[in-house]
């Protein structure tokens, strides 16, 4: 009798201590989740808006500029060249940088008129979460599109869109550093080359 | 016929070679971007000008007839890869998606007028579940292998290639059909790809044409996106810990 009414106290510990727990994750999973859906509205919103291209993609740009972690993606898409740039070549890469996605993905986003994308959970990852979604495009099977989301830049933003597997980051890292190595490291160069790009 | 695939098992363990950054194993780096050449000018000189009006997704969303018939030329091409795709879910150990795989294939080639119609997927419930032998060999333990380029059927891998040829020797189809009617079939799966080409068209230019390194973009790109389909994915990237 002792033994059980212990194993029941303990087990009352645990569940006590498990539903403390639940809610700061529960609560972290759901705002990454709603930075997700926020983002997503105001990309649906500017699809469904029929302004000509070039409007599309600074309103694009201006979303990602709102809710992804520019800074980081930027960085981390530029390399082991980021830490010798200068503060000034590493800005104007950066505004370059944010440009070029906009332009890029933009031009993808045309494919999502009349489509769909439901978020279906979310779930930590190491020191960030990742965010779930399905997209359904006409005529296609549906796709899975995950978004990691952190505050470690002190917002919550996202850095990361991994579409059936494929993930921007190492995408756009391949990119920047070919794009890099043709103007021979120079980073004027690919600023420039940038501008033009996406 | 039974040992063959036990021989390619180990065959294909042995030349597992280290891999590189970003988890690529390319040894046949200046090889493959040669094809990649090849197969980005045939891209664009062919394959593009052959299938531009052919998109089924029109700017208007109004679809012509090409594109219609085009879809069904690749329903016929797909359903008879269907017993393939039964008997490496079998070999998978995955019973269920192989027997939905056949009840799939037994429907589209009767109530689907031999394949042309997929009343599979919109009426039964029965949407194509895609494997070949390169995810059987993967289920196996055997390893990716070294990154291939292929001559017109572009991206591969050791394993996958591997996979390809077996497929071919494997498919249950060369039972009831004699050899031009399987090649028929192989031809209706090719039409299929040219479909697939003409619907992702602004992506597969971005990718094949206005990447800085194209070779590079596909090789990361099919790599990520074969690699989720196998459920053998790297580690996610951790920017803020670098």
């Amino acid at each position: 009798m002792p033994n059980e009414t212990r194993r029941g106290f303990l087990w009352m510990i645990g569940a006590g201590l498990a539903l403390a727990a639940t809610p700061a994750r529960a609560l972290d999973t759901a705002q990454a989740s709603a930075l997700v859906q926020k983002s997503l509205d105001e990309v649906y919103a500017v699809i469904n808006s029929s302004q000509p291209p070039a409007q599309m993609y600074k309103a694009f740009e201006a979303i990602f500029a709102r809710y992804a972690d520019v800074d980081i993606i930027a960085r981390s898409a530029l390399g082991p060249a980021a830490r010798q740039a200068s503060a000034a070549e590493f800005a104007a890469y950066k505004t370059a940088f944010q440009g070029y996605i906009g332009r890029k993905y933009g031009k993808r986003f045309r494919e999502f008129v009349g489509s769909k994308i439901e978020v279906t959970g979310a779930r930590p990852v190491k020191s960030f979460f990742a965010v779930t979604s399905v997209a359904y495009l006409k005529g296609r099977s549906p796709m899975e599109v995950e978004w990691h989301v952190s505050d470690k830049s002190g917002q919550s933003k996202y850095f990361n869109i991994i579409i059936e597997g494929v993930n921007m980051l190492a995408s756009e890292r391949a990119e920047i550093s070919a794009m890099l190595a043709r103007r021979k490291g120079d980073m004027a160069g690919l600023t420039q080359d940038l501008q033009q790009a996406g | 016929m039974i040992i063959l695939p036990f021989a390619i098992v180990a065959g294909l363990a042995a030349c597992s070679a280290p891999t590189g950054p970003e988890g690529i194993n390319d040894p046949y780096e200046s090889m493959n971007r040669r094809v990649h050449e090849f197969n980005r000018n045939l891209d664009a000189k062919v394959v593009k000008p052959a299938t531009s009006g052919l998109s089924s997704g029109s700017k208007d969303g109004k679809r012509g007839p090409a594109s219609y018939a085009l879809e069904g030329v690749g329903n016929f091409g797909s359903n008879l890869a269907q017993p393939g795709k039964a008997v490496n879910h079998l070999l998978q150990g995955r019973p269920e998606p192989a027997v939905k795989t056949t009840f799939r294939f037994l429907v589209n080639s009767t109530l689907g007028l031999a394949g042309f119609l997929d009343p599979a997927t919109a009426d039964f419930a029965l949407p194509e579940q895609d494997t070949d032998f390169g995810a059987t060999l993967a289920a196996w333990g055997v390893p990716e292998g070294a990154y291939l380029e292929l001559p017109v059927l572009g991206p591969s891998t050791t394993r996958d290639t591997t996979g390809r040829v077996v497929d071919l020797v494997i498919d249950p189809m060369h039972l009831v059909l004699d050899l031009d009617e399987w090649l028929i079939g192989l031809g209706a799966r090719v039409v299929a790809k040219a479909g697939e080409r003409a619907r992702f068209g602004d992506t597969v230019d971005s990718v094949l044409h206005e990447s800085a390194d194209s070779y590079a973009q596909t090789r990361l790109i099919w790599l990520q996106h074969r690699r989720h389909e196998l459920g053998e994915e790297g580690e996610e990237i951790d920017p803020y810990a670098e």
